[in-house]
């Protein structure tokens, strides 16, 4: 047995350790159990094939909250950056291809595709910005309670709707249009090319559940834009090394804070003494002993495997049990014996994020087999070769490829054993009609399905957010009422993942706010 | 002749064409979607034979549900408020569930057959509530409401008419305890269990054998005064007993649209059933917060001036504040008194408020106002001894 922590926290994603550190820093005696045998969850990365490295999950860093990257000072503990201005190119299967140097910010090859969308993209990404702003403004509090007589609660409602109110009469109303219509209403109003609304429709449904004519698409669009890389609104950055990098630099942190770090340490179930949570119970069998309990990992597991109903209301395991998490979206890393070559593409731009998504009909109709337990056979992708900016991830003169690919359901009919070759042929089938050569050059590759991401991270469903990103299950809502602020009905036992308000994406804002939701509901014992 | 899809609004029990044929008052009422006797011929007569010889009620639409599996007994605990360790095999008990903020969804009465085989019966359907309850229980929770058709006999005479069908031995039956007879080559479930606070059981037979046993059971009890009774008599005798009814003094919390309007154990004055030390339970947390910061309503009797029912009645205090109201009420022929069962706002259910029913009347076209002075009491307003004897009185 081990004992005499204030605090264990249930696996080391970026989330978890983020928390640890706030709590290492507010003198909190902290210890990280992770299940894995490095730090850093969905937010790491791996050596895929000797000598490639590529981030196993999340690959671009576009949201990590400036708040955290600053208190923490992630920088002094080792973060740095290989680019923070990537730019995005939709690919074009003519060649026109079609670049942004930020967010919704097109450069002139846009005047290939449309005479009019240059101004038109303008005046949709100043609005967009605002709106986004708007939600930017809640990512770094804990959403207040609905319905109760507190007066922090009270005042964080009135925070809410006084940043919305901000917005003006106009905005207002037409934030309210869109906020729960599709994106590719949205874009069809406003813009006419379609490879330009093909790119912004596939950034809106990017790791959720949704088709661009999906209701709450718009929404979800908002919510990515509401991210920032190195201070700059909807940039994107890669850290040099993969986002390995980026947890490496928190976990150092975190140590620099007193926190005890431990790795291959999988949790078999919380502990429970006296209706209060009491530690952990390792699966080796070993007891640690903690006064509060924080889980990073996603709710479903956390409640229903982790804790179990036994110590749950009804209601609330009805909540849980009803999130929606299954997870759509599969990882392809290949590792590759040269440059690739995008036909027509301009080499200045293959350390850029490559999209293929040429129209808004494509990225529907790649989800539509999803609806029924099919991939996709011709998907949408985000590609990046993070070698080409990186050079510490593959040998001199060889690249490593990782693609976001979606759609890949959780629960493919006949499983996934059955058709993971099949998908990952069909994906490099499909990178390839720009990319001619590319399959030739693969001397390694690796598939993760929502399943294998199920399995190797830990995460219920294989959902990279822990859950839908959508207004459902956002704000006091995530992961559910009742659990909307760090704590849960079990005292002691605290959540700080993804599947927890801010939500998904490598944010940080999850750990920092249940850190310091935990120390005042401690404080109050 | 089957009716046509539009027309069947009601269903009938097992033992419809036998109740059908004995209601010359035809007063039917619905009961959870089946027609059910309301009065047969007079409600006091039939009152009267519960208390005086021996009444038969159709019970075949209670709600049944029957839950088996290795962690029945666990599922359970976590369901009920109260401790189903302490309930052995063979008996039966009154139970009741809470939802998440510790608020009543309804009360039943549970079976213990073996250490994993359990059945509960209720009035309202839970089925969605149970189903989400047993997640992460190896448990199967399953509605048998229509395998299984239910009568009561109750009445000082009923176990001399259990004795005239043959049931040898039944006299020994303890009250909450159930046995197993065969009755002509059916299974015949037996139970002392009911809703009128008198000598009484409650019988459990394959539909198919439904009619046989209604014309067994009056054969055996012609000399025992037995008379078929409606859900009318019913609710006398179980407001003389002090029971509570589902909707009447609580709605369930499941189906109540206001939130506000629920009840907890505790103000259905019902907190014996709350067990804290099992571990937890579904409204455990709430309830304990309730415990520590006080609960708003105490469920009481009221023994009230007159003989004018309070029905529907407010109830006040000294020049007029209102502290309550009343759910049920009746002048109770056995007791003698003019009774009620109310939910009062605490702490008005103490002694020392001078509290009054504020009765209205109707007189041939003229309101009267009766502000009748009350007094809070035990509401086991009947409580005779024969209930509890063991062995049971059975000439």
């Amino acid at each position: 047995m081990t004992g005499g922590y204030d605090v264990v926290i249930v696996g080391g994603g970026h989330n978890g350790l983020v928390c640890a550190a706030y709590l290492g820093r507010a003198g909190r005696r902290v210890l990280v159990v992770e299940a894995a045998p490095r730090v850093g969850g969905c937010a790491a990365s791996a050596e895929f094939a000797p000598g490639f490295t590529v981030s196993a999950g999340a690959h671009i860093l576009h949201m990590l909250h400036p708040k955290v990257a600053r208190d923490l000072d992630l920088a002094g503990h080792g973060l740095r950056y290989a680019v923070t201005d990537m730019p995005t190119v939709a690919l074009d299967p003519a060649g026109n291809h079609l670049v942004f140097k930020g967010a919704l910010t097109a450069d002139a090859s846009l005047a290939a595709h449309s005479t009019s969308d240059a101004d038109n993209l303008a005046a949709l990404r100043r609005r967009l910005m605002r709106f986004a702003e708007v939600i930017r403004g809640f990512q770094g509090t804990v959403p207040p309670r609905l319905g109760t007589a507190d007066w922090s609660d009270r005042l964080g409602l009135g925070k809410i709707a006084w940043r919305f109110r901000r917005l003006g009469r106009d905005d207002m109303r037409e934030f309210l249009r869109i906020a729960m219509i599709n994106i590719a209403d949205v874009l069809d109003d406003e813009l006419e090319s379609d490879l330009l609304k093909g790119a912004i429709g596939l950034d809106a449904i990017l790791g959720t559940e949704l088709g661009p004519r999906s209701p709450n698409s718009a929404f979800s669009l908002l919510y990515r834009l509401a991210g920032q890389a190195n201070g700059t609104p909807g940039a994107l950055a890669l850290p040099e090394g993969g986002m390995g990098a980026v947890t490496g630099a928190m976990a150092a942190a975190a140590e620099a804070a007193g926190v005890e770090l431990r790795t291959d340490a999988a949790v078999g179930r919380i502990l429970v003494e006296n209706d209060r949570a009491a530690g952990v119970e390792l699966r080796s069998g070993e007891i640690v002993r903690a006064a509060a309990v924080v889980s990073n990992a996603d709710p479903k597991t956390t409640f229903l495997t982790l804790l179990g109903a036994e110590h749950l209301d009804t209601g609330f395991v009805r909540r849980i049990a009803n999130i929606r998490a299954r997870g759509t979206v599969a990882k392809l890393h290949l590792a590759l014996d040269g440059r690739p070559d995008f036909t027509g593409l301009d080499a200045a731009y293959l350390g850029g994020r490559l999209l293929i998504a040429p129209s808004l009909d494509y990225v529907e109709r790649a989800f539509n087999p999803c609806k029924y337990g099919e991939y996709s056979p011709a998907p949408a992708i985000e590609i990046t070769i993070p070698s080409i900016t990186d050079r510490t991830l593959a040998p001199e003169g060889k690249h490593v490829l990782s693609a976001v690919v979606q759609y890949a359901p959780y629960e493919l009919k006949g499983g996934w054993d059955a058709a993971r070759d099949a998908f990952a042929d069909k994906i490099v089938e499909t990178i390839s009609e720009y990319a001619p050569g590319l399959a030739q050059r693969i001397v390694a590759r690796e598939l993760l399905t929502p399943v294998d991401i199920e399995s190797r991270f830990g995460v219920f469903g294989g959902h990279w957010h822990h859950g839908e990103l959508a207004p459902d299950q956002l704000l006091m809502m995530r992961p559910v009422p009742g659990a909307g602020q760090y704590d849960t009905p079990l005292p002691g036992l605290y959540l700080c993942g993804a599947g927890t308000h801010p939500g998904g994406g490598v944010i940080g804002a999850a750990g920092m706010n249940a850190a310091g939701r935990l120390i005042r509901c401690e404080n109050k014992r | 002749m089957m009716p046509e899809p539009y027309e069947a609004q009601v269903l009938r029990t097992p033992f419809h064409s036998r109740t059908a044929a004995l209601c010359r008052a035809n007063d039917w009422t619905n009961w959870a979607g089946y027609t059910t006797v309301n009065v047969f011929t007079k409600v006091e007569k039939e009152y009267f034979a519960i208390r005086n010889a021996a009444a038969v009620f159709d019970l075949s639409p209670m709600v049944k549900y029957a839950i088996t599996g290795p962690d029945a007994a666990r599922y359970l605990n976590k369901l009920l408020t109260r401790d189903i360790n302490k309930l052995r095999p063979g008996r039966v008990g009154y139970a009741i569930w809470c939802n998440d903020d510790g608020m009543v969804i309804d009360d039943g009465t549970v079976f213990r057959m073996t250490d994993n085989e359990f059945r509960l019966y209720s009035q309202e359907r839970h089925l969605p509530w149970l189903l989400d309850t047993a997640i992460g229980y190896q448990v199967s929770v399953a509605d048998i409401s229509e395998t299984v058709a239910g009568l009561a006999l109750q009445g000082p005479t009923s176990c001399a008419v259990l004795k005239s069908l043959g049931l040898d031995g039944v006299e020994n039956l303890e009250p909450y305890a159930m046995n197993e007879f065969d009755l002509d080559g059916h299974a015949l479930g037996v139970s002392r269990t009911g809703f009128t606070g008198d000598l009484g059981y409650e019988l459990w037979i394959d539909p198919s054998a439904a009619e046989h046993l209604w014309d067994r059971l009056m054969e055996a009890g012609r000399l025992h005064g037995i008379q078929p009774m409606g859900s009318a008599a019913l609710d006398m005798a179980r407001i003389e007993a002090g029971f509570i009814a589902a909707n009447v003094e609580f709605f369930a919390g499941d189906l109540a649209t206001r939130p506000d309007r629920l009840r907890s154990p505790f103000e259905l004055s019902l907190g014996w059933l709350v067990d804290f030390g099992k571990g937890h339970f579904v409204g455990r947390r709430a309830l304990l917060r309730e415990r520590k910061a006080g609960s708003r309503y105490a469920l009481v009797g009221l023994d009230i001036d007159g003989n004018k029912p309070a029905v529907d009645s407010f109830i006040y205090r000294g020049k007029g504040t209102k502290v309550g109201i009343v759910t049920s009420a009746m002048w109770s022929p056995s007791a003698k008194r003019n009774i009620a069962i109310a939910s009062l706002r605490i702490p008005y259910d103490q002694p020392g408020h001078a509290l009054w029913a504020d009765i209205y009347l109707r007189r041939e076209l003229k309101w009267d106002r009766i502000p009748a002075p009350c007094r809070v009491t035990d509401k086991r307003f009947f409580n005779p001894p024969r209930r509890w004897a063991t062995p049971a009185a059975d000439r």
